[in-house]
């Protein structure tokens, strides 16, 4: 049973199909990657299902519900979160505080004035042990400015996952991060999506990670999908072999 | 049929100047994006420097000589601005945004005052370049020769912008530095150049439209804040960044504001922020705009 | 963990000495110096409103004197239409009017951000101005609307106490507690996880979004609040004035409430505060030292912005040695 399935989804940059009549789907607990080298329309796919962007035709549907004209925060609420190539935290905001706030939004309770948001030790917790997971804690007072990139890279994954989402896009979650960190940080990530058994998509050029992390792979080309199968049907897909040699093994 | 024609004059005259002072604020944000909130001090700059030569010389020239003098104010705002973007607007663009607006508020305030400190808390007038010209007879009514020269200014400017954003090299290097800085300036431009020239032509635009219409209204302290909402309420409709938008914006305006005056004359500054609002929400980006 | 979460330990050494110097001013100066220090808290009100926007959701209006006037011109109204003086009445119509104009104008005006809000803002505001104008009979036009001394908690100023000395101590105390309560309730805001979202929105509204803040919506909340505070401050403001004219909705007016919040520094709670108080004996002493004070206060804020943007806060923060923590923010 799919959680996600896209049909014909299509999204235009002026002439450009970025994105071009996709039929993607995903299965609950799948945990996927998806490749393709730069310009094949990964990021704009999961721009548009996150609601970042508006498709121009097709639909979306979330377990059977159709979310294609949703809000961002609709689809938040069905449960679908996103991390970014590009970190994007609350840079004065500290380590604690940045993953706090998915849980408080998660809880309804970013609409309180009238409370302190340090008294609330359930919230605090559950930020911490998320911290942990991600082997943060130790740097939880630190502004998220503060923190060193490959910090940075996981915290910008904790504070999607802290909405304890259904599906959770992952883009790029090792790129910028030096060699020496990718596993590491591929290892902790790995390792909270499989004890929680969220299902996810990760959007990786590095094909190590890929075919490390990942049982399943669909590959794009330009706005299409080009192959979608496990990383052996992958790695000899003449076609996807053909089209990754501009991508280097390495990010 | 001919106060209809006294109201569209009337309605291009407001348009002519406004299309001055939000063409020049546009030109700027297209190129450097900034806003200058002092622009509307750069316009009033321009009236106050024109009225004040005319003011000077106007015992002593024949009146045909003293319409030489009024290109001095737009000159004079390009002089100010010119003096104004390398040493105040310079260090903030790599700054948060609100830092560049505290600083051209700062400029506001501090030009406000510098007016009243040259010229006094009353107005200066240079009407008799206004009457000096004579009118003629529109069937009943008779309109004032001047604000034809107005009009014809606003239109020469508009064309002379076009030509030179589309028609020069300067213009080439303007639009190239407008799309893409970096790679202008990998291509060998001069971006510092370039943004001195398009903040001094932005300004000199504003002071042509203090400078012209001062004959008609007088230089008045305030003018310089409600010109500013004005622009404003320009780009708003046709967009930052976009002349096309000054010019059809500030063509829009015009006419709703002769509207406004003609039929409902108490809420006529509520009928044109109304617009705006409107604009706002339909496209926030505005007619012709980028976002 | 669970503590009733207090200001740094650094800020409540000020603060307990403080409140007792507070206290016990109009006992120590004369009613002049009293008075002026009211207006230098409700300044402060006015300020700590501001800073909701600007310092901790990221907008900077240039429009905010037209919350101010509104809440001070209820006032005028509820003297001139309903024939009332208490001072209970003055607050409870300056809260309600400036959070209904603010609703108003936030809701237009939080659609957009960075430039478009600020002129936005500043266009709303001259719009009323023009409008006190326009509705002379109504606003008292350019001699604006007089404002009589207010009976506090009923109590009205006896006939033979002069009103000089009743604004030193009874208003003065009202204004102090009112400040207080005014200052504990924001802490209390900025503090809370809505005050956690605001800051969010600030440092990266996409990201807000996508972790489930509808930006909007928390910004137009955040702009009634802060609109409401500024309102209030402007019904604090009116008695002690005597006075309520057009010149409290032009935006110079609203150039001044930017000014001092940055003078303290707008990336501090406290900062708002100290700029205001800062501010108010700033321009005594220019208004009486030169008629172009307002060009003072564009060099001073031109300087501010080069060479000291964190204000005056920012440098007490500087010169004291750190703690090394996070902030508060």
């Amino acid at each position: 049973m799919s959680l996600l399935e896209t049909t014909r989804l299509t999204k235009y940059f002026g002439d450009t199909h970025a994105v071009d009549r996709v039929n993607f789907s995903v299965r609950e607990g799948e945990v996927l990657a998806l490749i393709g080298s730069n310009g094949a329309g990964k990021t704009t796919l999961v721009n548009v299902i996150s609601g970042l962007l508006e498709p121009d035709a097709g639909t979306i549907r979330f377990r059977e519900a159709d979310i294609t004209g949703a809000s961002i925060h609709e689809k938040i609420v069905v449960g679908i979160a996103r991390s970014f190539q590009l970190v994007n935290l609350f840079d004065k905001l500290s380590a604690m505080d940045n993953v706090a706030l998915s849980i408080f939004s998660r809880q309804g309770k970013t609409r309180r004035l009238f409370s302190l948001a340090d008294a609330d030790d359930a919230v605090r917790g559950e930020a911490a042990e998320i911290l942990e997971q991600f082997g943060l804690l130790p740097k939880a007072g630190v502004l998220a400015g503060g923190l060193s990139q490959g910090e940075r890279k996981l915290l910008d994954v904790a504070v999607a996952y802290a909405l304890r989402p259904k599906l959770l896009f992952l883009d790029e979650p090792t790129s910028g991060v030096s060699t020496r960190e990718k596993a590491p940080i591929m290892d902790i990530i790995s390792h909270v999506v499989r004890a929680e058994r969220i299902t996810a998509v990760i959007i990786e050029h590095d094909m190590d990670v890929v075919f490390t992390y990942c049982p399943r792979i669909v590959a794009m080309h330009q706005g299409a999908i080009l192959a979608d199968g496990t990383p052996d049907e992958i790695r000899n897909n003449e076609q996807v072999t053909a089209n990754m040699l501009g991508t280097d093994r390495h990010a | 049929m001919d106060t209809l024609i006294v109201h569209v004059l009337t309605a291009l005259l407001y348009a002519s100047v406004l299309f001055l002072i939000a063409g020049g604020l546009s030109l700027i944000y297209g190129v450097m994006r900034i806003v200058n909130l002092a622009h509307g001090m750069l316009y009033a700059f321009g009236a106050y420097v024109s009225a004040w030569a005319v003011g000077m010389m106007v015992a002593r020239w024949p009146i045909g000589l003293l319409y030489t003098l009024l290109p001095l104010g737009a000159l004079a705002a390009a002089g100010l601005g010119a003096v104004l973007e390398p040493t105040l607007l310079r260090p903030f663009y790599r700054r948060a945004e609100e830092y560049q607006l505290l600083v051209t508020f700062g400029l506001l305030l501090i030009l406000a005052d510098l007016m009243r400190l040259l010229w006094g808390p009353y107005p200066l007038s240079a009407s008799q370049l206004y009457e000096a010209l004579g009118s003629l007879t529109i069937g009943d009514t008779i309109y004032p020769n001047y604000n034809l020269v107005v009009i014809a200014v606003g239109a020469l400017a508009a064309l002379g912008m076009w030509a030179f954003v589309y028609k020069t090299q300067f213009g080439v290097m303007l639009r190239a530095t407008s799309q893409n800085m970096r790679m202008a300036q990998a291509l060998g431009i001069n971006v510092n150049r370039v943004y001195i020239q398009a903040f001094t032509l932005g300004c000199f635009m504003a002071g042509i439209g203090g400078a012209i219409i001062v004959p008609s209204q007088g230089a008045v302290l305030d003018m310089g804040v409600d010109a500013l909402i004005m622009a404003f309420v320009v780009v708003v409709i046709g967009g930052l960044g976009s002349l096309q938008g000054a010019l059809v914006g500030a063509l829009l305006v015009g006419v709703v504001r002769e509207l406004g005056i003609t039929f409902f004359p108490e809420i006529e500054l509520a009928v044109l922020y109304l617009m705006a609002a409107v604009v706002l929400l339909i496209r926030p980006a505005g007619l012709f705009g980028r976002p | 963990m669970s503590t009733i979460p207090l200001p740094p330990s650094r800020a409540l050494r000020w603060i307990a000495p403080g409140l007792v110097v507070l206290a016990v001013l109009p006992w120590v100066v004369e009613p002049y110096q009293t008075t002026l220090f009211s207006y230098g808290l409700v300044m402060a009100i006015a300020a700590l409103g501001f800073n909701l926007l600007l310092g901790y959701t990221g907008l900077l209006s240039f429009g905010h004197s037209a919350y101010f006037g509104v809440g001070a011109y209820a006032v005028a109204m509820i003297v001139k239409y309903f024939k009332i003086t208490s001072l209970e009445a003055f607050i409870v119509g300056g809260i309600v009017a400036s959070a209904l104009i603010s609703a108003l104008f936030g809701f237009v005006c939080v659609r957009y951000t960075r430039i478009f809000f600020s002129i936005l803002t500043m266009a709303l505001s001259q719009v009323l101005w023009s409008l006190a104008f326009k509705f002379f009979w109504i606003t008292g036009g350019s001699d604006g609307l007089r404002v009589p001394t207010p009976s506090l908690m009923g109590v009205s100023l006896p006939p033979r106490e002069d009103k000089m000395t009743f604004l030193a101590h009874r208003y003065y105390y009202y204004v102090l507690v009112i400040f207080v309560v005014a200052t504990a309730v924001m802490w209390l805001i900025v503090h809370s996880p809505f005050g956690k979202a605001l800051q969010a929105i600030r440092d990266n509204e996409t990201r807000a979004e996508f972790v489930g803040v509808q930006v909007r919506h928390y910004r137009w909340v955040a702009f009634v609040v802060s609109g409401t505070y500024t309102g209030l401050a402007g019904a604090l403001w009116v008695p002690l004035n005597g006075l309520t004219t057009p010149d409290i909705l032009h935006w110079t007016f609203s150039g001044e409430i930017v000014f001092f919040t940055v003078l303290g520094g707008f990336g501090t709670f406290a900062g708002p505060i100290v700029g205001a108080i800062v501010f108010n004996y700033l321009k005594t002493f220019a208004v009486g030292y030169t008629v172009y004070w307002q060009m003072f206060l564009g060099v001073v804020l031109v300087t501010l912005v080069l060479a000291l943007p964190t204000g005056i806060m920012g440098m007490v923060a500087r010169l004291l040695p750190s703690r090394a923590k996070a902030p508060a923010a």
